[in-house]
């Protein structure tokens, strides 16, 4: 029998600081946007003090100047390596881990009794804490849907102690979809959950027993998917779902195991330009651009290398020309020769709201018609596009000009990637 | 039966480079092979030999002199691998207060503590390793000024 799991770190940036700064563990901690405009990731005891993602910074100083709470910038080049490492330990253990996003891994278990299952699920709990410092939840079940599900409540529900595993069919599994609200399963919006509750259907267990065909007619072929999903018949594969509006990403094979880096530019190119069409299509912004190549896990014989790297945007942008700016800039640093890479791909990540209005005061300034032209140039682009096929009009990967220059002032060490900047240990 | 400890898919990953790899570590014949060529026998790596576990493995900066007669001196770069379980003896990275500071793991009269090189500080209790461990020190690095 396959199983899916998924592995979610918790409260992922402010766990990368924490690791390194223990002292900061059971404080209130928020990580800032760049030009550290507003909160974007938050500690538990953050949230429990009634701040929200997207406060702006400006509204909570007088709690960091009574030492109350904690800000920090964004540090995405620290994310990024911790991922990374954290994916690693995954890999080691399991026999394939796909990211689908910076802080969330799918990795299969097969051919597992559900004893050995749990027993399984709760060393990768606690390896991936131990090797990285990183606590994570662990959800299995059947399906990627339900696996989404079985790491909700591994995460929320204090018994599950961190690890839940959800026996296809099994009273327990029946259980926990009767208590899960229509809106907590994986691509139901809240639009979905109105027009659901009009029929009826309030729960996961609801939706899992409605007719699929009925459903397919009147919600289409993918609210159909979620409806097998739930009843453990997997068919949703990584890059159908995006979440509603966290993060984007495009990857593919490429086909060939290749080493040519005008190949692989290219290929990186395209998935870069194809996520930005899916951001501006809902109306979102990115913060941050994550690049990912993968050599081929299965072939022993030759040498495996799995890079991936997050560069952070100069602002909250849809433009086509920063996203791949930065890509590009990603892919220089993380590609080296002599290995055969067998696919990779681009992540927007950190995506907010477009038509959030406060952002120009929080981020970077750009000016109104900067703004505006880049917005016409991309709403032409993406028409001829659509018109006239993909891939009408395409960018060039530029090769990335002036280093961004932000206002981070609490940006801490990027201790597991600097030389200069190793975490210090005492002799006392 | 559930089996008790995990079976690494791949019992012995592949020596992966490091985000930053030693590249003037690797001595023997000039010029760099191709990782894809089976260079053994003809360059030694660095990062084969001290980094057992790359995803597991930190460097930490020494600051501080208390820990000079275990060989541990003030600028001193630290292996650190978070993989490998402590054990009295071992000399660890360990969460004392909020601090990142260096003991050495003993058994004192049969109970277990973290203790300092400077005798002036007292033995602190081991009670609980995931919260007071951070990782077992694997190697040192000292350099001299050349």
């Amino acid at each position: 029998m396959s199983m899916i799991g998924l592995v979610d770190c918790n409260t992922f940036y402010v766990s990368c600081e924490r690791v390194f700064q223990p002292r900061l563990r059971g404080l209130p901690v928020g990580v800032m946007s760049n030009n550290d405009g507003c909160v974007i990731a938050l500690s538990n005891e953050l949230k429990a003090l009634g701040i929200t993602m997207g406060t702006p910074a400006s509204e909570i100083q007088h709690l960091v100047r009574q030492r109350r709470i904690h800000l920090l910038s964004s540090n995405y080049e620290l994310y990024g390596d911790m991922s990374q490492r954290v994916q690693s330990v995954l890999e080691e253990f399991a026999p394939a881990v796909e990211p689908y996003s910076i802080d969330e891994m799918f990795v299969r278990f097969d051919g597992f009794e559900h004893a050995q299952l749990l027993a399984h699920a709760h060393q990768l709990y606690h390896k991936v804490r131990q090797y990285t410092g990183i606590p994570v939840c662990v959800g299995v079940a059947a399906t990627r849907t339900l696996a989404k599900l079985a790491n909700r409540a591994a995460k929320k529900m204090p018994a599950y102690g961190g690890v839940c595993v959800l026996p296809p069919g099994s009273l327990e599994t029946q259980g926990l979809l009767k208590r899960i609200e229509l809106g907590d399963v994986w691509g139901v919006g809240r639009r979905l959950v109105e027009r659901l509750a009009v029929l009826g259907l309030k729960s996961a267990w609801d939706l899992a027993q409605a007719d699929p065909k009925r459903i397919r007619r009147q919600f289409g072929v993918t609210l159909e998917r979620t409806v097998l999903e739930l009843r453990g018949i997997p068919c949703i594969e990584m890059n159908d779902v995006d979440e509603a509006r966290q993060r984007i990403m495009t990857s593919r094979s490429f086909g060939k195991l290749t080493d040519d880096l005008g190949e692989i530019r290219e290929a990186i190119r395209q998935h870069g330009q194809r996520s930005a069409e899916r951001l501006r299509r809902q109306s979102s912004l990115a913060r941050a651009v994550l690049v990912f190549l993968k050599t081929n896990p299965f072939r022993n014989d030759l040498p495996q290398y799995l890079p991936s790297l997050v560069i952070e945007l100069p602002r909250p942008t849809d433009d086509s020309r920063e996203i791949l700016s930065a890509a590009g800039l990603a892919l220089q640093r993380i590609y080296r020769k002599g290995y055969l890479y067998q696919k990779g791909g681009v992540m927007l990540l950190d995506l907010i709201d477009a038509e959030r209005q406060q952002l120009s005061l929080l981020d970077t300034p750009q000016s109104d018609a900067e703004r505006q032209r880049s917005q016409r140039l991309m709403n032409v682009m993406d028409q001829l596009n659509g018109r006239m096929g993909r891939g009408t009009i395409k960018l060039g990967t530029p090769s990335p000009g002036a280093a961004w220059h932000l206002r981070c002032a609490h940006l801490t060490n990027r201790y597991s990637t600097r030389w200069d900047e190793l975490l210090k240990a005492q002799a006392l | 039966m559930p089996s008790e400890s995990l079976i690494p898919a791949r019992p012995a990953p592949a020596p992966l480079a490091l985000p930053f790899p030693l590249a003037l570590g690797r001595a023997g014949l000039a010029g760099f092979p191709s990782p894809a060529q089976d260079y053994e026998g003809r360059t030694l790596d660095l990062n084969e030999r001290f980094i057992k576990h790359p995803s597991s493995t930190f460097f930490l900066a020494v600051t501080g002199d208390s820990m000079v007669k275990l060989g541990i001196r003030e600028k001193d770069t630290l292996i650190v691998d978070r993989s490998v379980d402590p054990r009295p003896g071992h000399i660890i990275v360990a969460m004392v207060e909020g601090e990142i500071t260096i003991k050495r793991y003993e058994l004192r009269d049969g109970v277990p503590c973290l203790c300092s090189g400077n005798p002036h500080y007292a033995p602190i209790p081991l009670l609980d390793l995931e919260c007071q461990v951070w990782g077992v020190v694997r190697a040192v690095i000292h350099e001299y000024a050349v």
